[in-house]
Order: C-alpha cells, then sequence, then structure tokens
C-alpha cells in the first residue's frame, strides 16, 4: 500500500507510536489492575483514563502557548508537559 | 457463560472503529503530518518543524477569527436558549393543535444548510427580496453586501430562525415530562406563573436545556455553509469565522501546512470545549460542576 499521500515523517511516527503504546500499555494496566475513580487536585472524579486525556489535553495546550508566547525551543515545553503529566497522573 | 464469551459483543463495535480509523483517525494523522512540512506537491515536501504553528498562533487574523467566532456563539446562544424556552411555553400542550405545531416549528430544521444561505441571500435582496426590499421601502437603508453590521445582523437572523426550533423542541420535550402532580401542588399554594416557571419548569428543564446549549454551541462554533453561501465572509472579513478561514488557507490559497497547523489548533479548541461541556453535562443535578 502506498502511503505517500500521507507525507509521513520520522517524528510524526515516533508521535503516533508512542499515543498507541502509552494507550496499549494503559489498557494492559487496566486488565491486571482495574482503577476506581478518586478525587486529587483537579475538581473532579477521574479514572486512569480521564487522567491521561487531560494530561495530554494540557500538555497539546502548554505546547501551543510555548509556541505563541515565547520564541525558545518547544523542547523546553515538552519537558514541562513531561513533569506535568507525572503530576497529573499521580496526583491529579 | 464465560467471560470471553461475554466479550465476543465487542466484535459487534468493530465495524464502527474500523470506519472511525478510516474517517477521523488517518485523516487527523495526515493532518498532522502535513502541519510540519511545507508540502508543494505529491512527493515534494520540506520537513519546517513547528514553523506554521508559531506563524498561524501570531497571525492576527486568525485572533480576530477566534475573536467573532466566540462572540458570534455568545450572542446566537444568548438568543436562542430563551426565545426557545418562551416558544415551548407558548406552544399547544395536547391535541391537534400541538402536533401541527410541532411539525410546522420542525421545519426549518430539516432544510440544508446551504439552501437555508441561499434561501436568505434571496429573501435579504435589498432589491427583490421580501426583508430586504421592505426595510428599504421603509426608509432605513439596508445592504447586508456592503455594512458588516447588517451582515452580522442578517447572520445572526438566519442562525435564529434556523435553530431556534431546536431549542424549542428540547424545552418542549422537557416541560411535557414535569408531572401533573407538581402543577397542582403550585395551584393549591396560589403560586403565580412567575413561580410555576422559576421553581418548576425551569429546574426540570435543566437536563435538556445544557444539551440544547451543548449543541447549539458547538454547532454555531463550527458554522460553515450558511455565512460562506450568504456572506463568503464579508464585505471585508467581518463575518470570516474561522472556519471559513481556514478553508481560504487550504483551498484558496493552497497552503497545506499552515492550514493543517490552524485545523489542529481549531480541533483542540473544540475538544477542550467538548470535553467542558461533556464534565457539564455529566455533572448536571449532582453539585459538582
Amino acid at each position: 500500500m502506498n502511503l505517500e499521500w500521507m507525507a509521513w515523517t520520522l517524528p510524526t511516527a515516533i508521535f503516533f507510536t508512542t499515543i498507541v503504546c502509552i494507550l496499549i500499555a494503559m489498557t494492559i494496566w487496566q486488565v491486571i489492575s482495574p482503577c476506581i475513580k478518586r478525587r486529587g487536585f483537579i475538581p473532579l472524579s477521574t479514572t486512569r483514563g480521564d487522567r491521561l486525556f487531560i494530561g495530554l489535553l494540557s500538555s497539546a495546550y502548554i505546547h501551543l502557548a510555548w509556541l505563541g508566547l515565547t520564541p525558545f525551543s518547544i523542547w523546553i515545553a515538552f519537558g514541562f508537559s513531561l513533569a506535568w503529566m507525572v503530576v497529573v497522573m499521580r496526583w491529579g | 457463560m464465560n467471560k470471553w464469551e461475554d466479550n465476543k459483543a465487542w466484535f459487534l463495535v468493530l465495524p464502527v472503529f474500523i470506519i472511525v480509523a478510516f474517517s477521523a483517525i488517518i485523516p487527523l494523522m495526515t493532518v498532522v503530518n502535513y502541519s510540519i512540512q511545507d508540502i508543494f506537491g505529491p512527493g515534494e515536501r520540506v520537513f519546517v518543524g513547528v514553523e506554521w504553528f508559531r506563524e498561524v498562533l501570531s497571525d492576527s487574523r486568525l485572533h480576530e477569527a477566534l475573536l467573532k467566532q466566540f462572540l458570534f456563539s455568545g450572542l446566537v446562544l444568548l438568543i436562542e436558549i430563551p426565545l426557545g424556552i418562551i416558544i415551548a411555553l407558548m406552544m399547544p400542550k395536547k391535541g391537534w393543535s400541538a402536533s401541527l405545531s410541532l411539525v410546522l416549528i420542525a421545519l426549518p430544521l430539516l432544510i440544508p444548510w446551504n439552501v437555508i444561505g441561499t434561501i436568505w441571500i434571496v429573501f435579504t435582496r435589498p432589491d427583490i427580496g421580501l426583508l430586504g426590499a421592505t426595510i428599504n421601502g421603509m426608509g432605513i437603508p439596508f445592504d447586508h453586501t456592503s455594512s458588516p453590521m447588517q451582515a452580522w445582523i442578517t447572520l445572526m437572523l438566519m442562525e435564529v430562525w434556523h435553530w431556534t426550533p431546536l431549542v424549542a423542541l428540547l424545552a418542549y420535550a422537557g416541560l411535557r415530562a414535569i408531572p401533573e402532580a407538581y402543577f397542582q401542588a403550585a395551584k393549591i399554594d396560589g403560586a403565580s406563573s412567575w413561580a410555576v416557571f422559576k421553581y418548576i419548569q425551569l429546574p426540570k428543564m435543566r437536563g435538556v436545556l445544557t444539551i440544547a446549549l451543548l449543541l447549539r454551541f458547538m454547532d454555531s462554533f463550527l458554522i460553515y455553509a450558511e455565512p460562506f453561501v450568504l456572506t463568503g465572509g464579508g464585505p471585508g472579513n467581518s463575518t470570516t469565522f474561522l472556519s471559513i478561514y481556514l478553508v481560504k488557507i487550504a483551498v484558496g490559497q493552497f497552503d497545506l501546512g499552515p492550514a493543517a497547523a490552524f485545523s489542529l489548533i481549531y480541533f483542540l479548541i473544540i475538544l477542550l470545549l467538548s470535553w467542558l461541556f461533556y464534565q457539564v453535562l455529566q455533572n448536571v443535578g449532582k453539585g459538582e460542576a
């Protein structure tokens, strides 16, 4: 199958592969150790999947804010996002 | 019945997964791929990193379009929700007149969006349109193709005419679901019509009104066909909303990279708003929202 029209690049391939791996890992984690809803600093009762979604969506906004407001490298925003993901998943 | 047999039901949703994969996920992946490249043609592309995102985020016309989009959605909701409730309260409760009014009020919802725009072009033409010619005949100059304010008013009127029936139908369904005992108790207590509305009807309609609010906000935020047909985004850029501006970049200028970056930002805005509204909807009546 010719996928030239999709204009794949290495960074986007890595990005989507990572997302798929995260989803698979979360599924396995859920099967091994089913989670129950809990309340952290996010003012909602959330499951593990909810916190992943909130973390990923807010990370996307961190990247956008970084790009829109600063001239610095995107990798700094990526670092902040990783730290934020850990905080949301653990204490969110 | 063992656990594996129970899980066979998942295969029934497999077709939906496949359809969604082809209609949503693969196009989304392609947009992500385009957003970090400069596309010259088939097989001719250059990696540019996050350059298009920086360019789009600093584009003042995008900021304007976003502001206009929020203003338009806000104004539309401010008119449609109260108007829909008033119409629902005034509609007959039973008998043939109730059925007739339901059919009549649903008529604008059955018309395709691009046809709505065409109808309103004719309706508001300053020379021969029923509305346009009437207003001009009254001595008030009206031409939505040259006045930004009149273009906005015309668009708002069209949107309200098209979609208030949806709010009215949802509110009507909510009203009909209220048990008669509430009204009998209110009558015994000598409650006024306003008190009945404030303490019985409005709280009982909260669920359907939240759904109406959600649907109308998302729909008005994504509006494209009607303003495109009616005003084409003009006069000037006065009615160039996000979707119209996006199409101008992608199709008009054929700037696929910036258009893809713009699409992803648009998608993230919609995703965030949808999630927020979903949370509100989930928590209606629970005191959490």
